[in-house]
């Protein structure tokens, strides 16, 4: 069985203009442990897409199965991590947060506390537990983000630019780390960006959409030996492989950083 | 995607609605209807007999004492009195507020030297002043007004003080670089800086104003004013005038609100780059 | 060090400030040109102050508007607070409540102390009821907007965790409007007590610290005043310094969220 399949999903917004069509016909399957980026520019649906897939929006047509079952709204099978800082509860620590969904299954506090210090080593924040979000930098808060939503043990993971508004340098050690949790955690992860060489430095597999309306304009795997070498020729050769693919539809290299 | 989701939530109330005036009255029904649902009820009580008419009236009785209240000059007389009141005593706390909160946020020994004073006297509530200048300014309209306008500059003070304090240095720095000098760098920097505190501030003024000078005309003896005709009317039992006078002081706050405050807070709100309250 | 220096200096300076306002006020007290009960020595009140400490009628005007005001305070939170919370969740209590909250809310609440007065008769009643009335806008106001004004990211990032409507309400909701709930509470306060103090002037018979104040004008205690004008406002302190201010500190300024709520 697909882990992931995505069915010929539309999905329409009204704007004061009239109905809009933001993603159309879009399907492709995911595997399991599979780390897929979804790439493409402004305005072709990336994020909408995961949203329709993490249940926060209903599609218009097609639907999505998550082994096997309809998404119809969120469920503790998927985390979700937003581009937003604000997404931590600015009222819980660190701790507080990442143990908030085991507190929703009504996991034991001894037990949820053990589980959550856990995923905070795991992001290598085990010296804050105890601090709370506004103490924290931006990379940090990203990454008590994704403890907290690999806490609860969903098998797949979603990310919306996770990274897209940290500077250039913490993005890089970001990416580093993400990479080492998928490693060891192996979840299913889908993760949208703008980013080319993100993309290929973090993903098994990429979909390149394409805008108005978003519609999928390639699949390309990835079959780089991790960890991988950004400064690599075969690297950098992927990375003008997306690229041609994107500036094909976007003319000109907009995407690119 | 924010936007979708916002956009989804409301789709049924654009989407029935074919007419703008029919949407027009129905939005102005919904803000009739619940003071419907309150006058029926008054009504119902007042009918029904279970307080004595005297202190309870119905609405005719109250709109026809307001009417006739209207139409012989008197609920006017009061109602300018009272607003000449408040409008003297606000200018004053606006003239001494604006200028004693710019000069605390301006000068150091200015500050040190008011900023203990008010500190100490503007947690005390307004009216409990109120004895203290009947004695010594005596009963009538001039401590009235005195103490409208001492009550009401404590929140002008603190926010144009405020308002100073939070001219950023960068923006002072540049203008100092730029050759002006300390005159125009009041008039084109600090005092355009601050201008949305002031505003604030003197939005809180007026409304404390407001609401002290009702409780001061009914203590202080004043000869007019609204507050003295609803606690006057209190002595003979006219409920229905008590009422007729509330209703004015309901429709001046509203007036109040509506026009002055809101323009100021929309004002200010603009102009910090706010883009929800 | 320059800022505690400057911080040093400005104490001294407001003890200066503070020293000549008060020898000044001595001086004109002592001058003979005003009538020493209307401007009565600083040690005059200060002993009529002790005195009225230590044969516990002070204490004993401090409980009654305590009570007063706490009740009311109470009352308020009790009705302000729900129906802030149903308005911000539901469309057609909102459309119902907003028209006449922002009809009442003009209205202060000193205006309605004569019709009260009529009609639930002189103390205890009538004065809570103002302090209720005073206090329930600024409650109701605050807490709708705080509950309007949760981050919907919050909601969004709670729910794909598995958060039922109930968790939902209690764990982001109720935190993420904390800070508009607090300034409420504060505004509410702050409304009440001044509204206490008024009402207790009309109102009011026998007891409570807004009936002295203006029983004392009658006989022209100006030392009574005084010293009765000293304890309202160290208990308004009290309370807005001590109680809310901790409250705040505690809660919202701790989570790094008080910026939101500011104004």
């Amino acid at each position: 069985m697909v882990p992931i399949a995505i069915n010929n999903v539309t999905l329409e917004y009204d704007t004061p203009a009239g109905k809009v069509t933001g993603v159309k016909d879009v399907s492709f399957d995911i595997g399991a442990s599979e780390f897929v980026c979804i790439v493409g520019p402004s305005g072709c649906g990336k994020s909408t897409l995961l949203n329709v897939i993490a249940g926060f929006l209903a599609p218009a047509a097609g639907d999505i199965r998550i082994a096997g079952k309809v998404v119809t709204g969120h469920g503790m099978d998927r985390g979700v991590v937003f581009q937003d800082f604000a997404q931590l509860f600015p009222w819980r620590t660190a701790l507080g947060n990442v143990s908030f969904g085991l507190e929703m299954k009504g996991v034991a506090k001894e037990e949820r506390d053990k589980i959550a210090r856990e995923q905070l080593r795991l992001v290598k924040l085990e010296k804050f537990v105890d601090a709370f979000p506004h103490h924290l930098s931006g990379g940090m808060q990203q990454r008590v983000a994704i403890a907290r939503a690999l806490a609860y043990n969903p098998s797949v993971l979603l990310m919306d630019e996770p990274f897209a508004a940290l500077d250039a340098m913490t993005r890089d050690d970001m990416q580093t780390l993400l990479a080492d949790v998928w490693r060891e955690t192996r979840k299913t992860v889908i993760y949208v960006t703008h980013n080319v060489a993100e993309a290929v430095y973090l993903a098994d597999r990429v979909i390149v959409m394409s805008a108005h309306p978003g519609t999928v304009q390639a699949d390309i795997r990835i079959d780089l030996p991790r960890p991988r070498d950004p400064l690599s020729v075969e690297f950098l050769d992927r990375q003008k492989q997306l690229m041609r693919h994107l500036g094909h539809k976007v003319s000109g290299n907009g995407a690119a950083h | 995607m924010q936007d979708a989701v916002t956009t989804i939530s409301t789709r049924d109330a654009s989407g029935v609605m074919p007419g703008r005036v029919a949407s027009r009255l129905r939005s102005v029904w919904r803000n009739i209807f619940p003071f419907i649902v309150v006058g029926v009820l008054w009504e119902i009580i007042a009918v029904s007999g279970v307080f004595p008419a005297r202190l309870f009236p119905s609405i005719e009785t109250v709109a026809h004492t307001f009417f006739t209240l209207t139409a012989n000059g008197i609920l006017p007389h009061h109602a300018i009195e009272t607003l000449i009141r408040l409008l003297s005593g606000f200018a004053l706390a606006a003239v001494f507020g604006v200028g004693i909160g710019i000069l605390m946020g301006r000068s150091r020994l200015a500050e040190d030297i008011f900023l203990p004073l008010v500190s100490i006297c503007a947690p005390i509530p307004g009216l409990a002043y109120t004895p203290l200048f009947l004695l010594w300014f005596g009963l009538g309209s001039f401590s009235s007004i005195l103490l409208v306008g001492f009550v009401s500059a404590f929140p002008i003070i603190f926010n144009s003080w405020t308002g100073v304090k939070a001219v950023k240095e960068i923006w002072v720095r540049s203008a100092h670089s730029m050759g002006a000098d300390d005159r125009r760098m009041f008039t084109h920097v600090i005092l355009p800086g601050a201008l949305p505190y002031i505003l604030t501030g003197l939005r809180l003024g007026l409304a404390q104003a407001w609401r002290v000078l009702v409780a001061v005309e009914m203590l202080a003896a004043v000869p007019w004013g609204l507050g003295w005709l609803i606690f006057g009317a209190r002595k003979f039992l006219n409920t229905d005038a008590m009422l007729a006078g509330i209703v004015v002081i309901a429709i001046i706050g509203l007036l109040l609100e509506k026009l002055v405050f809101q323009k100021i807070e929309n004002y200010t709100v603009v102009r910090w780059g706010m883009v929800a309250a | 060090m320059s800022d505690q220096s400057k911080g040093r200096r400005s104490l001294w300076r407001a003890a200066v400030v503070l020293i000549i306002a008060a020898c000044c006020y001595e001086a004109a007290a002592r001058s003979g040109y005003f009538a020493p009960a209307l401007m009565p020595k600083l040690s005059a009140v200060a002993q009529t102050f002790v005195v009225m400490l230590l044969d516990g009628t002070m204490i004993e005007h401090s409980v009654s508007t305590l009570y007063r005001v706490l009740f009311g305070f109470f009352l308020a939170v009790l009705v302000g607070l729900p129906i802030g919370i149903l308005m911000a969740r539901f469309r057609p209590v909102e459309s119902f409540f907003l028209p006449l909250v922002s009809a009442l809310m003009p209205i202060p609440s000193f205006a309605l102390v004569p019709l009260f007065m009529l009609w639930f008769g002189i103390g205890n009643l009538t004065t809570i009821l103002i302090v209720f009335y005073a206090a329930t806008f600024p409650m109701m106001f605050n807490t709708w907007s705080g509950v309007r004004s949760v981050n919907p990211l919050w909601l969004r990032a709670a729910g794909a965790m598995g958060a039922d409507e109930n968790a939902l309400f209690w764990k982001v909701i109720i935190p993420g409007a904390s800070p508009f709930i607090i300034t409420g509470l504060r505004q509410a306060f702050l409304r009440a007590w001044i509204a206490v103090v008024g009402a207790e002037m009309i109102a009011a018979s026998d007891w409570g610290l807004g009936w002295v104040i203006f029983d004392a004008k009658e006989f022209l205690n100006t030392d009574v005043m005084l010293a009765a004008l000293v304890v309202i406002g160290g208990i308004g302190f009290v309370f807005e310094k001590l109680v809310f201010g901790s409250l705040e500190k505690r809660t919202v300024q701790r989570w790094g969220m008080s910026r939101v709520a500011k104004g």
